[in-house]
């Protein structure tokens, strides 16, 4: 089959008068990590959910894993694994309730037993979802998408809010994912997230894809010394093409 | 990583999508104790107090006010002693107010001869007015020229509380299933749940039955147990057939959670949907017959009234419970409940928002 994980050609995505997706262009290869890094608003979350077949674009194409998402989706999301943003699982199930209940959904994946492993979560197998802590329910979110043992991880942030321990718990779930020969995409607004993770950057804003490469080209590209801020370089390449901050804060 | 030690099940150690989605949902619900309560606990809170508030009037003894000043006391006395009358001692300024309380049907005022007072509109105190007449004219020495004999037949099933119960089972068919699958599907929409799933290979046909199967689960004890409760502690009748019943009380269930499918198919508020349940819900509890005869409404709003779901499901459960109807009698009722389901149904699956 084909190298190719996914591409996305000339996508366009309007709500009303705005632009969200603007004319957007990519293609992922197969076993690559590719971080979409960009503010709130720059069109992250439409993209991904285009993507993951999950919102119609006015305009261009999506293929996922040579297929489309119009004629082939009970097959792509049987090989897909999915983690929205903000998604809250069910309260008063438990972890293993709750994997067991996405683990029915698949023809094949992994063991119950097996995820709770992967994500370091046995020891609350019984608990509520309820009871568990930010990084844990974020651990059992991706728990979820790895269920099926798919092909392609799509997350739209998986880290945010997260304090620092729990967000490297995660990113070492990633890339043990990645080099069992997964695809994954992520989107961010964490700088240093697209760093450690990622194969490939691409730096969204205002719909755009302003800048594509991997980490050290993008920071070598800005040539002359660095403007040191507290958020580190990508930070700087970030500001170096928009005059604006990755973060709000 | 360490080889698992496990003999890889099918599927991973879960169950069949559709099994796990059930579990998922009864599980929330038992795991959730208001919900219990709506559907057990009140309906038999219901019974028992419509039964001690409702007591066959047949048999009580009629109030009387006796007005205070002269003579009152004899008067009281007098009236104390006969079994059909319980007299008490009213001041003149409180007369109105207890006869329009309904503390009293009738105020007699003492004299020579005494003075009634009453509203000859209201049918308790007509017969109040005919109790004390007899009761007051015996103690001044009236006799009769004959005394009929009497024998006390009681007919089971024509009490108020029989006639109620059937209603509040059906209200309770209906609540149950339009709030335990509106609010589930609502709320599960707000999480961003909904989308999640329907970013799995998880069939949406699934998700539905899934919310349909828990829900019916709660049938059997929903319906038997204030039915069970009326039979044996209240003693209302029951002369249908199981089948029947059976029938009736899953047609309600399956076509009033359409409805309540209906309802979820695009709301995204708590607010939003509360106030659309009751919207639909509450006309209905006033409408349809469940604490008062619907014919009671006049003949324009008929149309309406016998057209509503709850209705149709009120005068079936009554006709099966209290006169023993087989279901050739009732099809008008039943055949109301399946466009009640069918419709709502297939438009709530056009209109659906998964994502």
């Amino acid at each position: 089959m084909s190298e190719t994980a996914f591409r996305s050609e000339g996508l366009v995505k309007r709500y009303g008068d705005v632009v969200a997706v603007d004319h957007l262009s990519l293609s992922v290869r197969r076993g690559e990590c590719f971080g979409l890094l960009g503010p709130n608003g720059a069109g992250k979350t439409t993209t991904i959910e285009i993507l993951e077949g999950l919102l119609a674009p006015d305009e261009g194409l999506v293929e996922v894993l040579g297929l489309q998402w119009a004629t082939h989706e009970p097959e792509l999301r049987q090989r897909l694994g999915i983690q929205l943003q903000e998604t809250q699982l069910a309260d008063k199930l438990t972890v293993e309730e709750t994997l067991k209940l996405f683990r029915s959904f698949y023809h094949r994946g992994r063991e119950v037993s097996e995820l709770l492993q992967l994500v370091e979560l046995e020891s609350k197998r019984t608990s509520w979802v309820s009871k568990l802590s930010g990084g844990q329910k974020q651990r059992l979110s991706v728990a979820c998408a790895l269920a099926g043992a798919p092909d392609l991880l799509f997350l739209d942030e998986p880290t945010t809010g997260l304090d620092p321990q729990s967000r490297r718990q995660l990113w070492g779930i990633l890339e043990r994912f990645r080099s069992d020969g997964g695809t994954i995409l992520l989107t961010t607004h964490y700088m240093d997230e697209a760093e450690v993770l990622c194969d490939r950057v691409g730096i969204m804003n205002q719909g755009k894809v302003i800048a594509l490469d991997t980490p050290k080209s993008l920071i070598s590209s800005l040539g002359a010394p660095k403007v040191v801020t507290h958020h580190g370089t990508l930070e700087d390449v970030f500001m170096s093409l928009t005059g604006r901050h990755l973060r709000e804060d | 990583m360490p080889p698992t030690l496990l003999v890889k099940t099918a599927r991973g150690g879960a169950a069949h999508p559709l099994v796990e989605l059930t579990l998922a949902r009864l599980r929330e619900i038992f795991r959730e104790p208001e919900a219990l309560f709506w559907a057990f606990i009140f309906p038999i809170l219901m019974s028992v107090a419509m039964a001690v508030a409702f007591p066959s009037s047949g048999d009580a003894p009629v109030r009387v006010g006796v007005r205070q000043g002269d003579g009152a006391e004899a008067l009281r006395t007098a009236l104390a002693a006969v079994k059909t009358v319980t007299p008490h001692l009213v001041p003149a300024v409180d007369e109105a107010r207890a006869l329009r309380d309904g503390d009293v049907d009738i105020v007699v005022v003492p004299g020579d001869p005494p003075k009634y007072r009453f509203d000859p509109s209201r049918a308790d105190s007509r017969a109040a007015r005919l109790v004390l007449d007899d009761a007051l004219k015996r103690a001044a020495g009236r006799s009769d020229p004959w005394t009929a004999q009497e024998e006390h037949v009681a007919l089971p099933g024509s009490r108020y509380v029989d006639w109620l119960i059937p209603g509040l089972v059906a209200m309770g068919i209906i609540g149950t299933s339009i709030w335990g699958i509106a609010f589930s599907i609502v709320q599960a929409r707000m999480r961003k749940l909904l989308k999640r799933m329907v970013a799995s290979p998880m069939r949406r046909s699934h998700y539905l039955l899934a919310q349909m199967f828990a829900r019916l689960m709660f049938l059997l004890p929903e319906v038997a147990i204030p039915l069970l409760f009326g039979r044996y502690v209240i003693g209302m009748p029951f002369r249908g057939s199981l089948l029947a019943l059976a029938v009736v009380s899953l047609l309600g269930a399956l076509s009033c959670g359409a409805i309540g499918l209906l309802a979820a198919s695009r709301t995204k508020t708590f607010e939003a949907i509360s106030g659309l349940i009751n919207l639909i819900l509450l006309p209905m509890w006033i409408a349809s017959g469940v604490f008062f005869s619907a014919s009671r409404f006049p003949a324009p709003l008929q149309p309406i009234v016998q057209a509503l779901p709850l209705t149709a499901l009120v005068d079936a459960l009554r006709a099966v419970v209290l006169e023993g109807a087989p279901l050739s009698v009732i099809r008008g009722e039943l055949a109301i409940l399946v466009a009640w389901g069918i419709v709502p149904f297939v438009i709530a699956l056009k209109i659906f928002r998964w994502r």
